[in-house]
């Protein structure tokens, strides 16, 4: 074997390393999931209606779920209304968000009472179906079903409960994605105002990651589900 | 056994036999560590003024607390202690690769041999001196543990270095993934977002978890607790300025590991109080649905039924007051408020 | 037994036959990495279906949506499948049935993807090996700086990075712990006792194939979800993660298997297969740091196996060992993992100092300073070792009041670590230095290494230790102990010990361009890094403070730089073995070592006949050269006359006594 076949053979080889590193590394950043962005919506400056749902069982209908039997969030797409499996959303900075999360999940106590009450949104206050609240007392909502999940963002100090739902309804929501219009939910309603440009994480403080220690294993651990990013952008 | 000369006991400097491999101190050959000594203390010394005198004051973590002052201290101490030993490697290397490379025109022949193999009075002073080093840094170290009460480090659920102050503020870190709650046992057992303390007051942190392991670390006051599910662990520190710091996890507990910070403030003890009070009433709506305040919390822990956290030591529901004395903590904290008497420092 | 003279047990295993293979099968027939590809892939997929039979339908499996006893039964089924393949079970299940087994080792390349038994084969595969793992948890390592290039805004997503670091981590450990002792241990151990083989060629490559093995094993975490703890692996955080976290278990408790066949095996070789005359006082510094490294990790790995054996009941059966609240404890996960890890860090530190303080009186041509000091700084290096791991717990609130006492030993470690400074610094006195490219990394090695320890110091005070705890000032710490010592001093070993090996010598340039990019952009990524550590940034964080930007990039662009550097070594290796080979003299170095008194590259049989061994190596720059060795033993009766082999049978003679008695061969004849 000549020399220059060697090099050849070399830099063959090391192309193709280099193609499989660069492949993995490509499919596995793939697996993130999409964004929905709010950006252009709306007109500068004025309100976005960011709309949200909550499964317990996100199901295998649209999206393409890796784990079709976790709960997720879902975020509302503007324009289209189609509901996108993901917790990667863009907002406008400086602007006021007027969020609604139709809450399909059943509920149970929270593990920290302390996010039962309501923070960071206009007026520390939200609304539970129409019905304005500070507190919920997740023994004992004000139907009975404790707190299905928890729209948190702590470093804006957001916190909102969201009430859960009766199992043995015969509307309730078996798996994913639910359609508010017919099927049992609660709807939470309330307002912030976004900070400037930054990356903002929310995540759900009841431990509804099922099958794992402490319940915040898989889903609660896992981006696209129960945890994700509020991308403010200007 | 003349073969194995190198690995004969020796005696002592002294008896060794001047061999053939044994150098004279030749008129010739330069003494190198009259070369490299005046180098090495001349830079050393400078290190270390300047280590002192000008970065010293700004190193991590500050001087809000007396555990931070006295990490602080620590570090700088260590640091000039370990700045001569380092440079002195490190003159000695560049000494050495000038003064004994091949590539040298005059570059002596080595000597092998038996003196070239061993040296009792180096070997002996080297082994002295390190362990003279580490036993001083393991004295100066522990007496810097014990005197500051703990010095701001994880002391478990039965300290047995504490301070002597009386008045102290029991504040309940609650690690959960992934944020970290605070609360206040001495207000009506308030839980708060924020870490909100009064300046010049002993503070008795008792760090637990809700799941994982978790480490509360606020930074500029010096403080390190792992937070254990189902323990209490507990660390002291003292406040001495007023302003903002940082509260981080640093133990890895899953996805948000990094984003477990947020910030807390020191205020002045009539700015705390007036922010405690006040809060303690906006909080009082969830207040009355916690669980009773415990030192751990088990994961049933429930404030309607009362089914309460269970300490370790099975006492339950536990009873600040009784630990910390008989006063109810509460009176404690504002009579300490109030007191113009400073604590002491103490075991 | 000191002495064994005697041929390889079972000839046919080691010396190849004079014409062709023993073996009737044709060669793509039998047993070979394909094979054992074939049976993993098999064995994952009927331990996957065993584990689903078990347990799914069970509460914890439907909840959690994922079946852990699938995944472990299927990654322990593909081990086993893996070593049925590679042909490692073959000897042990024909003698179960009491039959014998067909010889099969070859002598044609495809040796290099097979069960080889001898020594020197599994020496260059585990150099292959260990590169590979080195390089891809490199690779994990630009992804990890690439996060980090800025501080909110993300390139990669949380669980991706956490993900990322734990396998960067675990995999580094992994190789680490074999880094030395596989490659270099395997290879040149037998070489430099003046041996024909190991002690036990079939536990040898039994312990390299299931390095191997983990290597896969730990590589599936990331297709399986990875796992977020870490290479530290904190329940009940292990208790949470999903089923990535088994690949971590499984890959930990596979390889500590390696770990302690490998240690056990160079315990028995290093005690039983010295040559005549070759004592404890005239062994290579490189075989006393071998020999304690083998110490701990026999003893020290059984603690990891059982720890993950432990972690695997938890999140399969599920038993309660690391939950507090069901009555276990997540401190016994931590005190068992530290009292594997922290011999684990001597393991990756103590064959590095035996690699410098074996090149530097080559390159000096001095004999090595205070050999004894440095053998026992070795010994009390490695004793010590045992004693230090609850300063990884200084913060958790376990045992508060036995702090000082960690403190101590912790602090005490740095005096018998001493040793081997002094070593080094007084062979360098009044020497003769050579900056040949692996001189220039043994010197690298003790700039790198005095940081490191240093810095060891503060962490050890626990006052300091409070900020600094779970930062990356402990990241810096250990990077410049692992890979600024370890590292500095494997490639400082490859560098001099590739003409022995391979028979080529390493292209000098390049390798200077190596040294100097390894060594330039290692100090500038894991010094700044120490600042940010001081400044708050705790350890595997994907967000951080805003300021700390400025720190974070240098050290990402100099990591990237870093990385480059390994291009170069590889383009090294690969032009000077390969492309354009150029042969190397027998004795480059002029190294005094046994291993370089026979052929480069060494014959099947090592020496022609079992040397006698008269002197250590050092013996250099002495008015009335002494070799080091006899190597034709036969003309003793000749040499009788000769002062030096007169001493040396002495000496021999003694030497055999001292460690256990009995004598053979030629030592008869003299007493």
């Amino acid at each position: 074997m000549s020399r220059s076949w060697r090099i050849a053979i070399v830099l063959g080889l090391f192309a193709c390393a280099v193609v499989l590193v660069v492949f993995t590394a490509m499919a596995y950043i793939a697996t993130s999931p999409p964004t929905v962005s709010y950006l252009d919506s709306q007109p500068p400056g004025a309100t976005v209606h960011l709309v949200m749902q909550t499964d317990g069982v996100v199901g295998s209908a649209t999206g393409g779920a890796a784990h079709p039997t976790w709960v997720s969030y879902r975020i509302r797409t503007p324009k289209t209304h189609a509901w996108t499996h993901t917790t990667l959303v863009y907002l406008p900075a400086h602007s006021r968000i007027d969020v609604t999360i139709y809450q399909f999940d059943s509920g149970s106590p929270l593990r920290n009472q302390h996010f039962g009450m309501v923070t960071g949104t206009i007026g520390n206050d939200a609304k539970l179906n129409g019905k304005t609240f500070k507190v919920l007392n997740s023994y004992d909502t004000p139907n009975g079903q404790g707190v299905g999940h928890t729209f948190t963002v702590p470093s804006l100090g957001i916190n909102v409960p969201l009430e859960g739902n009766d199992t043995s309804k015969k509307t309730f929501c078996t798996y994913g994605p639910c359609d508010p219009a017919t099927q049992l939910h609660t709807k939470t309603t309330f307002a912030f105002t976004t900070p400037g440009v930054g990356n903002y994480r929310f995540q759900c403080f009841i431990p509804c990651g099922g099958g794992r220690y402490a319940g915040n294993g898989g889903a609660m651990q896992t981006l696209g589900y129960m945890g994700g990013f509020l991308e403010v952008r200007a | 056994m003349s073969e194995d000369t190198g690995f004969q006991p020796q005696s002592g400097a002294g008896a060794q036999p001047p061999g053939p491999g044994r150098t004279p101190p030749a008129g010739g050959q330069p003494h190198h560590f009259r070369r490299m000594i005046p180098i090495w203390l001349a830079l050393a010394l400078a290190c270390d003024l300047i280590w002192w005198f000008v970065v010293g004051p700004h190193v991590p973590p500050g001087d809000m607390s007396t555990s931070a002052v006295g990490a602080q201290f620590d570090f700088n101490v260590l640091f000039l202690a370990a700045a001569p030993v380092v440079l002195a490697v490190w003159v000695y290397l560049a000494y050495a690769v000038w003064t004994w490379r091949a590539s040298r025109a005059d570059a002596p022949e080595p000597v092998g041999g038996p003196a070239a193999r061993s040296n009792f009075k180096v070997q002996f002073w080297w082994i002295a001196i390190t362990t003279v080093v580490v036993l001083a840094a393991f004295v100066f170290g522990t007496v810097e543990l014990i005197v500051p009460a703990g010095a701001g480090g994880a002391e478990g659920p039965n300290p047995i270095w504490k301070p002597t102050a009386k008045h102290m503020l029991v504040v309940q870190v609650i690690a959960q993934q992934w944020k970290f709650t605070y609360r206040y046992p001495s207000y009506g057992g308030m839980q708060t977002n924020t870490l909100v303390l009064p300046n010049n007051t002993w503070i008795a942190f008792h760090v637990t978890s809700l799941d994982v392991i978790h480490s509360f670390w606020a930074y500029q006051i010096g403080v390190k607790v792992d937070a254990n599910p189902q323990l209490d662990d507990v660390a002291y520190t003292k406040t001495r300025q007023t302003g903002t710091f940082t509260v981080r996890c640093s133990e890895l507990c899953g996805i948000w590991h990094g984003a477990m910070f947020d910030y807390g403030k020191v205020l002045s003890k009539s700015a705390f109080d007036h922010w405690a009070t006040t809060t303690e009433k906006k909080q009082a709506v969830n207040t009355k649905y916690l669980p009773p305040f415990a030192w751990t919390y088990s994961p049933t822990a429930n404030g309607a039924t009362g089914a309460t956290g269970v300490n370790t030591s099975g006492q339950s529901p536990f009873s600040p007051e009784q630990h910390y004395g008989a006063t109810p903590a509460r009176k404690l904290v504002r009579s300490s408020l109030t007191s113009t008497a400073t604590p002491t420092t103490g075991t | 037994m000191s002495v064994d003279v005697t041929p390889a047990v079972g000839v046919g295993e080691v010396q190849p036959p004079a014409s062709g293979l023993l073996s009737r099968r044709p060669a793509w027939l039998s047993q070979n990495l394909v094979t054992a590809l074939i049976l993993m892939v098999a064995g994952y997929a009927f331990g996957h279906w065993i584990g689903n039979v078990i347990s799914s339908g069970r509460v914890w499996v439907t909840t959690a949506a994922e079946n852990d006893a699938a995944i472990v039964l299927g990654l322990l089924f593909g081990v086993v499948g893996w070593l049925l393949g590679i042909g490692a079970l073959n000897y042990p299940l024909a003698k179960l049935i009491g039959r014998d087994t067909v010889p099969q080792e070859r002598t044609d390349w495809t040796k290099y993807f097979r069960f080889s038994l001898t020594h020197k084969v599994v020496g260059k595969q585990y150099l292959i090996m260990v590169l590979l793992f080195f390089f891809t948890g490199g690779l994990l390592a630009m992804a990890i700086r690439t996060e980090l290039l800025t501080p909110t805004t993300h390139i990669i997503g949380p669980g991706t990075y956490i993900s990322i670091v734990g396998e960067h981590g675990t995999i580094m450990m992994m190789m680490a712990s074999s880094l030395v002792v596989g490659p270099l241990g395997n290879y040149l151990i037998p070489l430099m006792i003046g041996s024909r083989r190991m002690a036990f060629p079939r536990i040898e490559a039994a312990s390299f194939w299931l390095f191997t093995a983990g290597y896969f094993v730990i590589l599936t975490a990331l297709p399986l979800g990875g796992f977020p703890t870490g290479w530290t692996g904190y329940a009940p955080l292990q208790n949470q993660a999903g089923v990535g976290m088994d690949s971590y278990l499984v890959g930990f408790l596979v390889i500590s298997l390696g770990m302690i066949l490998a240690g056990f095996n160079q315990i028995a070789t290093i005690i039983n297969y010295r040559a005549p005359g070759l004592t404890w006082g005239r062994m290579s510094i490189f075989v006393w740091s071998v020999l304690i490294t083998s110490v701990l990790l026999a003893t020290a790995s059984p603690t990891l196996t059982i720890a993950c054996v432990a972690g695997l009941l938890d999140r399969t059966v599920p038993t309660a060992f690391f939950l507090n609240v069901h009555g276990g404890s997540s401190y016994l996960w931590q005190n068992l993992f530290w009292f594997f890890g922290h011999p684990e860090v001597y393991i990756m530190a103590l064959p590095g100092f035996g690699i410098v303080a074996e090149l530097l009186p080559v390159f000096c041509r001095k004999p090595l300073f205070a050999y004894r000091v440095g053998a026992a700084g070795l010994v009390g290096v490695g004793l010590l070792s045992y004693f230090v791991w609850q300063h990884h717990l200084f913060q958790s609130g376990i045992n508060p009041d036995m702090r000082p006492l960690f403190m101590l030993t912790t602090e005490l470690i740095s005096i018998p670590t001493g040793f081997v400074f002094l070593i080094g610094l007084g062979t360098i006195y009044k020497s003769k230095m050579r900056f040949e490219v692996p001189m220039l990394f043994c010197l690298a090695f003790y700039f790198n290494f005095l940081i490191g320890g240093i810095t060891g110091v503060f962490l050890s005070d626990v006052p300091v230790n409070v900020t600094l705890h779970g930062g990356f000032f402990v990241l810096s710490h250990f990077h410049y102990t692992i890979l600024g010592g370890l590292v500095f001093a494997f490639f400082g070993g490859v560098y001099y010990w590739t003409p022995k090996v391979l028979g080529k010598t390493l292209n000098k340039r390049l390798g200077q361009i190596h040294f100097w990019m390894m060594f330039v952009f290692f100090n500038l990524t894991f010094f700044p890094l120490f600042l940010v550590g001081l400044f708050d940034q705790p350890r595997r964080v994907f967000e951080y403070a805003v300021r700390l930007q400025t720190l974070n990039d240098f050290a990402s662009v100099s990591a990237y730089l870093l990385g480059a550097s390994f291009v170069v070594f590889v383009v090294n290796f690969v032009w000077s073995i390969w492309i354009d080979p150029k042969t190397a003299p027998a004795n480059p170095w002029d190294s005094n070592g046994l291993e370089w008194q026979t052929e480069s590259p060494p014959p099947w049989y090592n020496f022609e006949r079992i040397p006698v061994v008269l002197a250590d190596p050092y013996h250099y720059s002495e008015p009335v050269p002494v070799p080091v060795a006899d190597l034709a033993p036969d003309n003793f009766a000749e040499a009788a006359g000769n002062g030096v082999a007169a001493a040396a049978m002495a000496g021999a003679g003694t030497g055999g006594a001292s460690s256990g008695g009995s004598s053979a061969g030629t030592q008869d004849g003299s007493d």
